[in-house]
């Protein structure tokens, strides 16, 4: 063989790719097939010749070798299964209108879903029988009657057409809606799922939905019912036209005849939408799905109207929660605000009262100091001085300082010990700045 | 060893052996194949033979018979042979000797000697009767005597039906050396022509004969032949074809003849109409219209009349229909799309037909050839397209023992493992990212087997990726975007919009098993990578990587699944 040209490029090596001498083996191949190959030609011989190299073959080598071959040819059409009804076997060629082509071809098992196939194999089976001339072989007459009633029925039946006007009366086929009765006696999916598998075989579009069982979804329920309320059927009716005669003498009569065929197809027509409907309605009286489905839409829109209103209290109820919440909150903030002013108040005075007392304490250790003078009773002018500084030192501090100091002065006697505690007090507050250096003329 | 049986003293051909005609042929010294025209100048010679006061009439000689000597005269019969009574199908043979049941075989009774008595002469005597005057007419030609064949039979002979033929070609004096099956001549005959390349195909052989049509889906992968699917019908056939045309003169001649009673219905008027017919049909593979003449078709009436090619097509119509139906269907049976097939090879004496062709050409996308003499000039004549394989094999094997080429057709040779899926490599495409499978070995290709492809690489060569994988067939089917409605100034006919909602078919490849990868470094620029696979019996893969004139190369080996039943 001349090698494969193949134009479209390789792909570029990925980075980093690598393989132990540059390759690498990841999957194996799928299963082959074992197949005869035919012994022919001088590419065989070159085979056979490689294949019975040296060896011989066993005859263990020889019946294994076909064990798994696929088949190619289709397996014998063997015998004809269907018993023949010795009544049909006297059936006249002539009255073919009347003849139930599938029992002809032995297929009254299959009917409306025979394959081309089907038709072809029974057809031939029939063939093989009834052929006149083993008839006569066997000394009997060269009677064709059959034979011809057997060519009839596959050419009705291999004819799309034809087999759809003949399918279409084939009352054969048709299945009886079940009574009520029986509809109701638990078989309801069985029996009615066979009746609309039979109707379905009329419909222009595919694939016709099944009835479905008491799990079907209401989709598919509700598809179900839609398709066939809905039904678009080739079903057609002029297999049973009356024969128009074709001499063409009597015009007017093959005209009349023509024109009752038309009235009666399209009645038959009519009627059988007719029929349809109703099959459908009855149908969906008897389906319990349908009720359950009712029921668990009531049920699903009390529940929905339940959960609304309790819902809507359950709102309500929060909502007065909320304000009975907001109430308290309030009510606690007043409480607690009333409460805070008339502490503060309290707390005022106290400090009032005790910055009053630590002043008073204050003062009085500028008393004890002798107003800061050496010795002796101070001068007039040394106690304003000193009063007057202390006053400044006063006015300067807060109550806290104000305590602090006290506690410093508390007790104490000694003028010195009293005038160094003014005297850092005055540094201290010097160093905040809050005085100026030498301001207090009696602490200098 | 006695004379016939030593290989160096063959003189072996093909032969044909149809239920309506026969061939034999021959191969020359330059291993072309020859058909033998017989003394009365046929090429398809008709498998009838008619006995008049003792006299045998044979081929040309005898199918005209049928008009005054039906009882005395044999066709039809070759399905019959080896076959129970009740399994046979009268039908064809019924305006001849019918067939009648001996022992638990078919025999006719017929007056084929000079006394009066009726013989029951069986469908083995008849056969080797046959056979022994196609072995006169090739001897003749030849100048040697003839004594062994290859002969070709439909893909679904039983053995039954092969023993009884062997046994009849012995009788004849004709040692078979092979039966082959008629699609598979078929291929060979086209194969065996010295223009003819290897290459992997999937051929549908497509025969419409005389009482049968024949359907055969072939693998054919470097000269190996491997028969994925068959379809066989016994009511499309030639003579349901010469039926339509019977049907069509007898009601015009009824027109014209307003007393005259049906010739249909008169056994010599409804024979000379089927003569008539058949030569009618062959007329109008050749020409656009031809002259039906019949002299005292019924009741002292002549009639003559014409026949254009169309009215023909149309009269046809439903048989050619159904004929290429049967076609799909054999595609359909081998797991396979009309998209697959490279090849239709329309055979069978009908396969002249142009409208035959070309109902069967509609079916198939424009990728397929279809070969037949309306529709390719090289095509080799339908009817002999078995006869001429059958030549070719005879002379390919007729050096060898009997023994030797048993051995060589038996199960234990024959039967070998096939690709399930192609193997192929992933090459990039401009638009697609990730790799587009190539095949390089077909899927159904019988292994072992050794293929090699060279495989291009990117524009400035460098480092390449070669990632073997299995190649799995899909059906692509795109339905066009609905167009927004052209404008109503440009008015478009009914015929435009039917078009635009056709969908489109496209075979492609998805990727299936990833079986290895190997790198080619260095690749120069515009370099090319070969790579040679091996697949054993074993399903074990034995590749080969190298760049096309470079150094060196990657060997791998992917284990087999499969313990070899040691077929290598
Ligand atoms: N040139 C032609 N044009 C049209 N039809 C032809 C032509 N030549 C032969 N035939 C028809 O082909 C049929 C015979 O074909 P072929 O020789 O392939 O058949 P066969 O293999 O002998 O028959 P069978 O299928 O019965 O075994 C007949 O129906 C014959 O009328
Ligand atoms: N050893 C082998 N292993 C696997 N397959 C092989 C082997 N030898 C040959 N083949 C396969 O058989 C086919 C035919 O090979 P063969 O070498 O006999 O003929 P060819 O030389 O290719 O053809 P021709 O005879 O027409 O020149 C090859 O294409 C290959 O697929
Ligand atoms: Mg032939
Ligand atoms: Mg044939």
């Amino acid at each position: 063989m001349a090698a494969v040209q193949i134009s479209l490029p390789l792909p570029v090596l990925p980075e980093g790719w690598t393989g132990e001498k540059e390759f690498k083996s990841i999957g194996q191949l799928s299963a082959a097939n074992d197949r005869n190959i035919e012994p022919v030609g001088h590419h065989f011989l070159a085979h056979a010749r490689r294949k019975r190299h040296k060896r011989t073959f066993s005859e263990d080598d020889r019946i294994q070798a076909q064990v798994n071959v696929k088949k190619v040819e289709d397996e014998d059409e063997g015998e004809i299964s269907e018993p023949e009804d010795p009544v049909m076997l006297q059936r006249e060629a002539k009255d073919w209108k009347g003849q139930d082509h599938y029992a002809v071809l032995g297929i009254t098992k299959y009917r409306w879903r025979a394959t081309e196939d089907q038709i072809k194999r029974a057809h031939r089976k029939k063939v093989l029988k009834h052929h006149p001339d083993k008839k006569a072989a066997a000394g009997g007459t060269e009677d064709d009657q059959f034979f011809k009633c057997i060519q009839k029925a596959t050419e009705v039946l291999s004819d799309p057409v034809k087999r759809r006007q003949f399918d279409s009366v084939d009352e054969a086929a048709e299945v009886e809606p079940p009574s009520k009765k029986d509809s109701q006696k638990g078989n309801f999916y069985k029996l009615w799922g066979k009746v609309f598998e039979s109707e379905g075989r009329f419909s222009n579009n595919r694939p016709v939905p099944k009835l479905g069982n008491e799990k079907s979804t209401k989709e598919e329920v509700e598809t179900f019912y839609n398709f066939w309320y809905n039904f678009d059927s080739w079903r057609t009716f002029e297999y049973l036209d009356e024969d128009v005669p074709d001499d063409n003498e009597n015009r007017d009569q093959k005209r009349h005849v023509e024109r009752k065929n038309q009235n009666s197809r399209r009645k038959k027509k009519t009627e059988d939408t007719v029929r349809l409907r109703k099959l459908v309605d009855d149908c969906l009286a008897l389906d319990e799905r349908i009720k359950k489905f009712r029921q668990q839409e009531n049920a699903q829109k009390n529940k929905r109207r339940l959960d609304k209103e309790a819902e809507t209290k359950r709102l309500a109820e929060e909502a007065a929660k909320a304000k009975e919440e907001e109430a308290r909150l309030a009510a606690e903030k007043e409480a607690a605000d009333k409460a805070s002013k008339v502490e503060g108040k309290k707390a005022k005075e106290a400090a009032k009262n005790a910055a009053k007392k630590n002043k008073r304490v204050v003062r009085g250790a500028v008393k004890d100091a002798n107003y800061f003078h050496a010795a002796g009773d101070a001068p007039a002018s040394q106690i304003d001085s000193a009063l007057g500084d202390v006053d400044s030192i006063i006015a300067k501090i807060d109550n806290e300082e104000l305590a602090a100091l006290t506690s410093k002065l508390n007790g104490k006697k000694d003028a010195a010990e009293i005038k160094q505690i003014f005297q850092d007090e005055t540094k201290r507050l010097v160093g905040a700045g809050k005085l100026k250096d030498g301001e207090l003329k009696s602490l200098s | 060893m006695s004379a016939e049986n030593d290989p160096t003293q063959r003189v072996a051909i093909g032969i044909s052996f149809g239920n309506s005609y026969s061939s034999i042929a021959y191969t020359t010294g330059e291993g072309r194949a020859e058909v033998i025209a017989n003394e009365d100048g046929d090429r398809q010679i008709p498998s009838f033979l008619s006995y008049v006061e003792g006299e045998e009439l044979h081929g040309g000689q005898a199918k005209p018979q049928i008009v005054r000597n039906a009882k005395n005269t044999v066709a039809y019969f070759r399905d019959f042979l080896g076959q129970e009574f009740k399994s046979i199908d009268p039908t064809a043979a019924h305006q001849s000797a019918h067939a009648v049941q001996h022992e638990s075989t078919v025999a006719f009774k017929i007056r084929d000697t000079q006394e009066e008595t009726e013989n029951e002469v069986t469908v083995s005597t008849i056969t080797s009767r046959h056979l022994t005057r196609l072995r006169k007419s090739a001897s003749d030609y030849l100048g040697k005597a003839v004594n062994s064949a290859v002969i070709t039979v439909p893909t679904n002979f039983s053995d039954a039906q092969k023993d009884a033929l062997n046994k009849a070609a012995k009788e004849a004096g004709i040692e078979v050396l092979q039966f082959i099956s008629e699609p598979t001549a078929a291929v060979l005959a086209y194969d065996a022509r010295p223009d003819a390349k290897l290459a992997d195909k999937i051929i549908v052989v497509a025969d419409l004969g005389g009482t049968r049509s024949d359907i055969a889906v072939i693998a054919s992968r470097g000269g190996i032949y491997t028969v994925l699917a068959t379809v066989h019908d016994y009511e499309v056939t030639g003579l349901k074809l010469d039926q339509v045309l019977m049907d069509y003169f007898a009601k015009e001649f009824l027109k014209k003849n307003k007393d005259a009673s049906d010739p249909r219905e008169d056994a010599r008027g409804l024979a000379k109409l089927k003569l008539e017919c058949e030569a009618v049909k062959k007329a109008l593979s050749i020409g656009s219209s031809a002259n039906f003449s019949v002299e005292s078709l019924v009741g002292g009436i002549d009639y003559t009349a014409t026949i254009n090619r169309t009215r023909y097509d149309l009269l046809g119509n439903k048989l050619f229909g159904a004929f290429s139906r049967l076609v799909l269907h054999a595609v359909e049976k081998a797991n396979l799309d009309p998209l697959d097939i490279t090849e239709v090879i329309l055979a069978g004496g009908n396969a002249n037909t142009p409208k035959v062709a070309s109902t069967v050409a509609a079916a198939f996308p424009e990728t397929t050839t279809i070969l037949a003499p309306s529709t390719s000039s090289s095509a080799i004549i339908p009817s002999e397209l078995a006869v001429r394989g059958a030549a070719i094999q005879a002379s390919l094997i007729q050096e060898f023992d009997l023994e030797d080429i048993e051995q060589s057709s038996h199960p234990a040779v024959t039967v070998t493992p096939h690709l399930a899926h192609a193997v192929g490599v992933l090459c990039i495409s401009g638009d697609e990212t990730s790799g587009i499978f190539h095949p390089i070995v077909e899927t159904e290709t019988s292994l072992p087997v050794r293929r090699t492809a060279i495989i291009a690489t990117p524009r400035e060569g460098g480092d390449v990726l070669i990632k073997l994988a299995e190649g799995l067939r899909h059906i692509k089917v795109t339905k066009p975007e609905p167009k927004p409605k052209a404008e109503k100034d440009e008015d478009d006919s009914d015929d435009d919009e039917s078009d635009e909602e056709e969908e489109v078919r496209e075979k492609t490849w998805k990727v299936g098993n990833v079986l290895s990868e190997a790198a080619i470094r260095g690749v120069k620029k515009g370099g090319k990578v070969e790579v040679q696979i091996n697949i054993g019996a074993d399903l074990g893969v034995n590749a080969i990587y190298r760049e096309v004139g470079g150094k060196g190369g990657v060997r791998g080996i992917i284990q087999g699944s499969k313990a070899s039943n040691g077929s290598a």
